[in-house]
């Protein structure tokens, strides 16, 4: 990538492990995340939510709490207007705008434990609490369902009046829980299991899990008389936070000003708003700013958690390891209103490889639960974990290496996806290979100890960006970008202006610009933003470069032609050279004034051209027959980056998603009572994994460059977080023999599989 | 009931404020004294964001009542470098990327300075179960743990 960098004196910040620019105030605690913003005056905002998962709404009386000392605004559905039936993008999914309003605060029914109902905005915390149990809300209480198959069933009780299947011949005269019907498909599936010697089918379960980060949500808004809105708030995308705040509150887009504090984590759940509406609606009603903070209970029970699932897959393979048909069924929980992963589940299902006899068919299932809203891949750990298992077994019944039949089936350069594309240069064999040249592969095993393989694929987008680059008077570098800096952004970006610009990647200076100040970003998600940022910024880089060229040539009285932009300076060419000096970025900031005003640019881009990542994770673990608990001895990722920008970051992308899909494979799920509320909205029984759970986690950096992107960037946030699942599955059949079919693979369940094959003991 | 009336010692200065019964520390140190390097992730004593130091005791602040600590002695995230200087610690965090969103740094930042006051030399294994109260659902701790191990090397070099 040599030619795409010019570097300081031929150094190149890319692909090196610089400081980040934000780092020092985040080891200081100056750093100022959600709920570090304060303004004089502000309120205390709470929410009344739903004790019952599924009650009709009759009334809400807020006359006694509206008039305690103290309480400076009440609101409920009647301060929202109904949305019609509208469907929008959002992310790699799309969500009804009549959902999403009723979703920020409930209208005719309740239909999660947790759903808010009413908001109060007060002097101080205590009294918005008490305010909150003065609201007299009469509720109708009805029959609710959890689970997703009971919710298919007929006869189960119906969330949505009005929600018909879709996708489906002839369309249903009667509502049900199932939203829609998903399929795609390529070849003839019947054929293709015709040329199958060894067909493996089996039926998989998946429970929910939260993304789990450590910041709960949090906002603070403030409203003026003439409607001019600014909000401070902890999200993945401020542009969206405005679009959706700007709908639900009747405002003009250019009227709300939203400021991304820094983001406590994400991992797709901050992609939706919830607290933001609110707290504009109360601050309107009471002049004054209003900050509003989840509690983690609250988190747990009304923000998304991904989905839950049922799966069923059923592969064939000729003798000799040939894949030759894939089928799969996906049931995926919306929660409470339509709109899971199932879409992204069903296109990376059979991803990885390369088959002809394709069907994956999924269904979009309400039920009375949380939203769901987007989990790192999401959708793809859910149905690829099912597929990663099955190809184990086929390995197994053929008595070929697992890394050998994924290599001998991987999708590659020229493979035409099953869900439409022909896919450009990809990684997958390269990190199968480097996965089979480790130490760790190449290991012995003890008894009670399994070693297991699984490869993941996501899509990647890229999408709608703006970031712009000034240079100021002294000759430093500003840049702007307008999206989300989750885990390092800041710094890969200022690699990349140091380098396109050549000068020193501490002259400059990243901040994420709030929605005034740039054009429109999509999300920080999916991906895209280290991708469609670093894009932006060589975009406006270019820009720069050319202005400086054009006003060095006027000053020196040459063609554009005759000078040229190189190692941070432009210089005439040819006999010119030697009458004019190189002149630096500072030398023309010196002189910006006369040569044109101030010197900047904007990269305003559509990104296309996202390449896919692959990878693939090796994990050993040890089972403890005596109580059914699993420790992960070891585990190595390796990973397509295309072009690793700042590998530190791209290595926490792989070890935190890898130790995310360890809890997801062994610990986490929402658990819920026969009442329908969930019984462990606390970390304390929702166990993530803490330092004492995992090991070491090996990060490989594959670079396969994407030759779409002028350094040849893939994203890499989401692809960590698919293949633990299987990976684990897969060790746990190759340390007790048992094909685990059911996450997660938690001490108890472990325990009572043992126990049926009459191996709970140690020996 | 009138609140409490507190004087305490944080980060080397004397501070005094009032609080009300309920109010924690982690409540007294964010929103009285404005000190909100210390993060409310759970208010249960889970995941450790809100780690400090009471009388040198690692404890969560967000399980200690503001009422309590009259009279001693509090460390936070806002005291640990010294001047121009940030501590190794801090230090060996920008230099190995050990954190990716930030929220739990400040949590870990003391709660490994607790350790390493207290053994200088922890294995891989003592880190990690010393660690176990702060959550972090981003790096996967690994280059938390390589910081840290690092920073025990350059603090015992003096």
């Amino acid at each position: 990538m040599a030619e795409t960098t010019n570097g300081t004196n031929g150094h190149s910040y890319v692909g090196t492990r610089t400081i980040r620019p934000d780092g020092v105030d985040k080891v200081t605690g100056r750093a100022r995340f959600g709920a570090d913003y304060n303004l004089a005056g502000q309120l205390i905002g709470r929410v009344l939510r739903s004790p019952h998962p599924h009650a009709k709404i009759v009334s809400i009386d807020t006359s006694k709490a509206e008039a305690l000392p103290g309480v400076k605004a009440v609101i409920t559905r009647d301060d929202f207007a109904d949305m019609p039936s509208e469907f929008i993008p959002a992310g790699e999914m799309m969500m009804n705008y009549k959902d999403v309003t009723r979703n920020v605060m409930a209208r005719e029914k309740a239909l999660y434990e947790g759903h808010a109902v009413a908001a109060v905005a007060a002097t101080s915390a205590v009294i918005a609490k008490k305010a909150l149990k003065l609201i007299d809300v009469k509720y109708e209480v009805l029959p609710h369902v959890i689970d997703v198959v009971e919710a298919m069933q007929p006869g189960a009780p119906i969330l949505h009046d009005d929600l018909f299947t879709v996708g489906v011949e002839p369309k249903p005269d009667k509502p049900s829980n199932v939203a829609k019907r998903v399929e795609i498909a390529q070849g003839d599936i019947e054929a293709g299991f015709k040329q199958a010697d060894v067909i493996v089918e089996r039926e998989f379960k998946t429970a929910p899990v939260h993304q789990g980060y450590i910041e709960p949500h949090a906002v603070l808004a403030t409203i003026s008389e003439d409607g001019s809105a600014e909000v401070w708030v902890s999200t993945q995308g401020h542009y969206i936070v405005r679009a959706h705040c700007a709908r639900l509150l009747g405002l003009d887009i250019g009227r709300i000003r939203v400021n991304a504090a820094e983001i406590g984590g994400g991992f797709g759940g901050k992609t939706v708003v919830y607290l933001e509406p609110l707290a504009l609606a109360l601050s309107r009603k009471a002049k004054r700013p209003v900050k509003m903070v989840m509690s983690r209970e609250e988190v747990f029970k009304a923000s998304g958690p991904t989905s839950g699932a049922v799966i069923k897959v059923k592969m064939g393979a000729t003798k000799d390891g040939k894949f030759v048909a894939g089928w799969a069924e996906l049931k995926y929980q919306a929660g409470a209103f339509q709109g899971s992963p199932v879409q992204p589940g069903v296109m990376c299902a059979y991803a990885p490889y390369e088959i002809e006899h394709v069907k994956v068919v999924g269904y979009d299932v309400v039920s009375n639960r949380p939203k769901v809203a987007a989990y790192r891949a999401p959708g793809a750990p859910i149905s690829e974990y099912a597929v990663e298992s099955v190809v184990d077994e086929i390995a197994k019944k053929l008595g070929i290496d697992p890394i050998q039949l994924r290599m001998m089936n991987a999708a590659h350069e020229g493979t035409k996806a099953a869900y439409g594309p022909k896919f450009g240069p990809l990684g997958l064999e390269e990190t199968l290979n480097s996965i089979k040249k480790t130490e760790h592969w190449n290991t012995p095993l003890r008894k009670w100890q399994g070693r297991g393989v699984a490869s993941g694929f996501w899509f990647n987008i890229g999408g709608e960006t703006c970031a712009s680059l000034t240079v100021n008077e002294d000759g430093t570098v500003s840049l702007m970008a307008g999206t989300p800096d989750i885990g390092g952004l800041r710094a890969s970006l200022a690699a990349v202006a140091a380098d396109e610009l050549g000068v020193p990647y501490d002259k400059v200076r990243p901040i994420i610009g709030d929605t005034g100040s740039l054009g429109f970003n999509f999300l920080t998600g999916g991906s895209r933003s280290a991708f469609s940022g670093s894009m932006a910024i060589v975009e406006a880089a270019k820009q720069i470069k050319t202005e400086l060229c054009n006003r060095a040539a006027k000053l020196w009285d040459l063609r554009a032609d005759q000078v040229e932009f190189s190692g941070g300076h432009v210089r005439a060419l040819g006999a010119a050279a030697e009458k004019c000096a190189p002149m630096s970025l500072a030398d023309f900031a010196k002189v910006a004034g006369k040569t044109g005003g101030p010197i900047g640019g904007v990269g305003r881009i559509n990104a296309q051209g996202a390449g896919p990542s692959l990878g693939t994770h090796l994990v050993d673990l040890e089972v403890d027959p005596e109580t059914g608990r699993v420790t992960i001895l070891r585990y190595t990722v390796a990973q397509d980056a295309g072009k690793a920008l700042h590998p530190a970051y791209v290595e926490g992308q792989f070890q935190g998603g890898a130790v995310q899909g360890i809890g997801w494979a062994l610990n986490e799920e929402y658990i819920y009572g026969a009442d329908g509320k969930l019984q462990n909205a606390g970390f304390l029984d929702y166990r993530m994994p803490v330092a004492s759970d995992v090991p070491k986690i090996d990060a490989i950096v594959v670079e396969v460059a994407n030759p779409k992107h002028p350094y040849g960037v893939r994203g890499v946030g989401e692809t960590p977080i698919v293949p633990p699942l299987g990976a684990i599955a897969n060790a746990m059949e190759n340390a007790t023999g048992i094909r685990f079919t059911e996450l997660p693979m938690s001490p108890p369940r472990v325990l009572k599989a043992l126990k049926e094959k009459g191996l709970n003991k140690k020996d | 009931m009138a609140k409490h009336h507190v004087e305490a010692i944080v980060n080397g200065d004397m501070v005094e404020f009032l609080c009300e019964t309920e109010e924690t520390l982690l409540d007294v140190l964010r929103d009285t004294l404005h000190l909100t390097g210390s993060k409310e992730g759970c208010s249960s004593g889970d995941c450790g964001a809100c780690s400090v130091t009471l009388d040198g005791r690692l404890v969560c602040s967000c399980l200690v009542l503001g009422c309590e600590v009259g009279g001693r002695k509090i460390e936070t995230i806002e005291g640990m470098a010294k001047g121009d200087t940030l501590h190794p610690l801090q230090q060996r965090f920008l230099e190995h990327a050990a954190l990716q969103c930030g929220i739990c740094t400040p949590g870990f930042l003391m709660a490994s300075k607790a350790l390493l006051e207290r053994n200088p030399n922890p294995t891989e294994t003592e880190i990690r179960y010393w660690l176990a109260g702060n959550l972090c659902r981003c790096t996967g701790y690994d280059k938390i743990i390589t910081a840290v191990q690092d920073a025990a090397v350059a603090m015992r070099k003096g």
